[in-house]
């Protein structure tokens, strides 16, 4: 624990839920003054949740935070910039079409006359606060003109020019080519030497060692352990981020894996922004088998589901499924193949939430003789197997048309794995298939995976709740800068081996291993 | 139990009673809500009704009386209900057109300018194969109507779905376009020779000319949008094609998980709102006007987006708020006798879409009691 008597800032037993939803438990944090603090942890581990806390952007169920020693309420994001706490969100708060100045001086109160005077003494002011800590960029073009790194250069600015005494910083690399990061943790560098605390939130371990006095480490929603740079490593670091305690096995009959069922081979895929997601990835299933890929969000994961539900197009490489090549993506080709899709974020793409639940469940089906006939639906039809559906799979509703926003989130999920079960895949593609969900809506569907591979059909999981891929999967595989760097085996599996190839530290591990 | 299961096991104490506050009700978004209840619609109607009463009154008229004369001259005669009906065939056309673009929030806004295209492609028909039979001009006339709205329907379809550019602009730019274009042709290369310099096409011949219903000027063109609006009910509630419009309207990312081309069905929805509104001006040129002429359409159009919204783009609704927007139109026309400008009935209108904008905008709000 840190030495000073008065911490600069201090969260006591801060708690967090979100419906019945623990984000923080208990959590207890602190940071001094002149001090570059990490928090650590996976995504979803509650480090952004903590830190909106601390900016007011989300108020606490319970628990203190403390200011300079003293208890503070932080109401609002306002509430928090006159305190001195200033966010750097990962996703920025910039008006685009303003400057880079105009943006800094937004929601400035004083002076109601703003002429070229004026704006050119406050382009000075704060030309001379960037030199000041090496933020280097053009104050007065507009804010869609400047690079990735030269916006988050403004949003720092932002709160240093409201005077903030803590900045905080959400996965402020994340954005960032190496040699960015460097100039970063040299203005973190100067912001400790003025006395700032600093706080940034990160899962990348290397950044950690370079830049951080203190780390704190958490792990689903609570504190794990707090400890000095000087007291500590990558490799305990990694340990501690995912945990060393083996997960409790889900019973899972034993079974030789069938035949062949999916072979990607040599994938390069591109994401939106033209970056390469999937480089030369290499992956097989077979006939019953759940695959898990590990990972840290941004790897390849979503560009990997995508690929596979037809949803976007590769560049390189060949997909064969069940004996047939993949020839172009296509959506319906994938549907029509067998291949299942369980999206990331049920209510943005797997659902349409102002439409019954006929509706949603016809959405796969809709072409089927069984669902219509000469283009017209059967629509007498289609509400008995509605109806037998969500009986089958429990799913309690009002009605057969009650839109499905109205339902539970393990509700929604369980209407959306009806549909995407009843027509028997081969392959089913589930993306974080329990985020959001309360404890028994997660076994439900961990039950209905399990289920699937006893009929002899393939799951792949995507997800970044670790235990849950070392639950259910037969198979894990470490996804890391779009190839595939680890794979275990059911048996195998172990946290920190897990751990250290999704932080991308398998190369040294290998290297000292030898 | 995995790790996190157990944390999300233990009870927690139950949140501290917020702070108190200024108010004791508070309004709050309910995101569970889309779209406004059906009163909303009585509702907004009866208040425009209200603040439209307030300027007739102003005007120095009691607001009862000048309704009642309009709900007369609309309604309370065979000749007021034709001319009413008249005046609900451009106006379902289009609206018909509208709704189904807005089902799958495309806001095509350019009924006008496809209304006018393809009047003057009806009357092309006219002018360059004068001397037809009627089973062969009416259908031709048909056709090229059809085409030429479902162009310029395209004209917006097209960007929108290849450069993202914004149909509201495009469409809106394009209705001038279109009425600039039918004033080229009635003021400069069709003009009637025999017209005393009248802006407009020789009269249509009888061959040229929809049958009209007895002596009124009611036309078959009410069969026509009778016919579409049963077709259109029939194909959205049961259809393939009307289940994927449905499901690009409410959540276009999870259709195209689903695998529905957006894109395609952009185009084909723009290809039909288009032909729609192009035959509502070939049914008001050949069934009305009996020639292509200067301001064929007093804004149809436009009245047309109205009609769609009060109707929530329900085919039943879309019949009814028609012919209640042409009883507007001809109620206003009565009340010029009694020395108010007609130009109330555009009031009426404007309020009218003004309520209902708001009601749905307010209907996402619930007032909660504070504490």
């Amino acid at each position: 624990m840190t030495t000073n008597a008065i911490n600069a800032i201090e969260m006591r037993q801060i708690v967090k839920q979100f419906g019945s939803v623990v984000a923080n438990d208990r959590v207890d944090f602190s940071a001094g003054a002149g001090e570059i603090h990490a928090l650590l942890g996976e995504n979803g581990a509650g480090k952004s949740t903590m830190m909106c806390m601390l900016s007011g952007v989300y108020r606490p169920t319970s628990g203190d935070i403390l200011l300079r020693g003293e208890r503070v309420r932080i109401r609002s994001p306002k509430d928090a910039a006159k305190l001195g706490v200033g966010m750097v969100f990962q996703n920025f708060r910039l008006v685009q079409t303003l400057t880079a100045a105009e943006n800094i001086v937004l929601g400035e109160k004083s002076s109601f006359w703003r002429g070229p005077k004026w704006m050119k003494n406050k382009q000075e002011e704060i030309a001379s606060i960037a030199g000041r800590f090496g933020l280097a960029f053009p104050v007065d073009r507009p804010v869609w003109q400047l690079s990735v790194g030269e916006q988050q250069r403004v949003e720092i600015v932002k709160t240093l020019y409201r005077g903030a005494q803590f900045i905080i910083l959400d996965e402020p690399t994340s954005v960032l080519t190496p040699g960015e990061a460097e100039q970063l943790f040299a203005t973190l560098a100067i912001m400790k030497a003025e006395g700032k605390t600093v706080i940034m939130t990160t899962h990348k371990l290397k950044e950690v060692m370079a830049a951080a006095d203190r780390i704190s480490v958490m792990r689903k929603g609570r504190m794990i352990h707090t400890v000095d740079k000087a007291h500590t490593n990558e490799r305990e670091l990694a340990r501690l981020m995912v945990g060393k305690d083996i997960a409790a096995h889900r019973e899972l009959p034993d079974r030789s894996p069938g035949k062949a069922l999916l072979a990607v081979s040599q994938l390069d895929v591109y994401a939106d922004h033209g970056r390469k997601a999937l480089d030369g990835l290499e992956l097989h299933i077979r006939e019953g088998e759940i695959v898990g890929v590990a990972g840290v969000a941004g790897n390849g994961q979503k560009e990997l589901a995508e690929v596979l539900t037809g949803l976007r197009a590769w560049k390189r490489g060949s997909i064969v499924f069940d004996g047939r090549p993949f020839k172009r993506a296509s959506v319906r080709g994938a549907i029509e193949a067998g291949i299942s899709h369980v999206p990331e974020n049920r209510m943005k793409s797997g659902l349409a939430g102002s439409l019954g639940l006929v509706d949603n469940l016809l959405f796969k089906s809709y072409r089927s003789k069984e669902r219509a006939k000469l283009g017209f639906l059967r629509i007498g039809r289609n509400r008995t197997w509605s109806q037998s559906l969500v009986e089958e799979f429990d799913v309690k509703t009002a009605g057969l048309d009650t839109p499905v926003q109205q339902l539970s989130g393990g509700n929604q999920q369980k209407l959306l794995f009806a549909r995407e079960i009843h027509h028997r895949p081969k392959l089913m593609v589930a993306v974080h298939p329990t985020q959001g969900l309360d404890v028994g809506a997660t076994e439900g569907v961990h039950r209905l995976l399990a289920q699937l591979r006893s009929e002899d059909r393939s799951v792949l999981l995507i997800s970044e709740d670790l235990d849950e891929v070392m639950q259910l999967s037969d198979r894990i595989l470490v996804l890391y800068g779009g190839r595939i760097v680890g794979e275990m085996p059911r048996g195998e599996a172990d946290r920190e081996r897990i751990g250290m190839y999704m932080a991308g530290l398998h190369g040294e591990e290998e290297e000292r291993a030898v | 139990m995995s790790e996190r299961q157990a944390a999300a096991a233990v009870p927690l104490e139950p949140p501290k009673p917020s702070s108190r506050r200024m108010w004791a009700y508070r309004l709050e978004i309910d995101p569970s809500r889309t779209g406004s209840p059906w009163w909303m619609t009585i509702v907004s109607v009866l208040l425009a009704l209200l603040l439209c009463g307030i300027f007739i009154a102003a005007n120095g008229m009691n607001p009862i009386a000048v309704y009642d004369k309009m709900i007369r001259g609309a309604f309370g005669s065979s000749f007021g209900i034709a001319e009413t009906l008249v005046k609900a065939i451009p106006l379902l056309l289009c609206g018909l057109g509208v709704s189904i673009a807005y089902r799958i929030s495309v806001w095509n806004i350019g009924a006008e300018g496809q209304f006018m295209v393809g009047a003057i492609a009806a009357t092309a028909v006219t002018i360059y194969f004068p001397n037809l039979p009627i089973y062969a001009t009416i259908p031709l006339m048909i056709v090229f109507s059809l085409a030429a709205g479902g162009v310029w329907g395209l004209l917006t379809a097209i960007p929108r779905t290849y450069f993202q550019v914004n149909e509201l602009v495009t469409s809106l730019m394009l209705n001038y376009v279109g009425l600039l274009a039918l004033d080229y042709v009635v003021f400069g290369p069709w003009k009637d020779p025999k017209g005393f310099n009248f802006p407009g096409t020789p009269m249509f011949n009888e061959a040229q000319s929809l049958p009209v219903l007895g002596d009124t000027r009611l036309h078959m063109g009410l069969l026509f949008a009778l016919a579409a609006v049963a077709i259109y009910a029939l194909l959205v509630k049961y259809t393939k094609w009307g289940y994927e419009l449905r499901l690009i309207g409410a959540n276009p990312e999870a259709a195209r998980n689903a695998g529905i081309p957006i894109k395609r069905h952009i185009l084909l929805v723009m290809l039909i709102s288009g032909a729609l509104a192009g035959l509502a001006g070939m049914s008001e040129v050949s069934g009305v006007s009996h020639r292509l002429m200067y301001g064929i359409s007093p804004g149809y159009g436009y009245t047309a987006i109205i009609v769609a919204w009060l109707a929530k783009l329900h085919p039943v609704g879309l019949a009814v708020s028609a012919v209640l927007f042409g009883g507007l139109i001809v109620g206003g026309y009565s009340v010029q006798t009694i020395g108010l400008p007609s130009s109330i009935s555009n009031m009426i209108q404007g309020a009218i879409l003004f309520f209902l904008i708001a009601g749905g905008m307010l209907s996402k709000f619930r007032l909660r009691r504070n504490g």
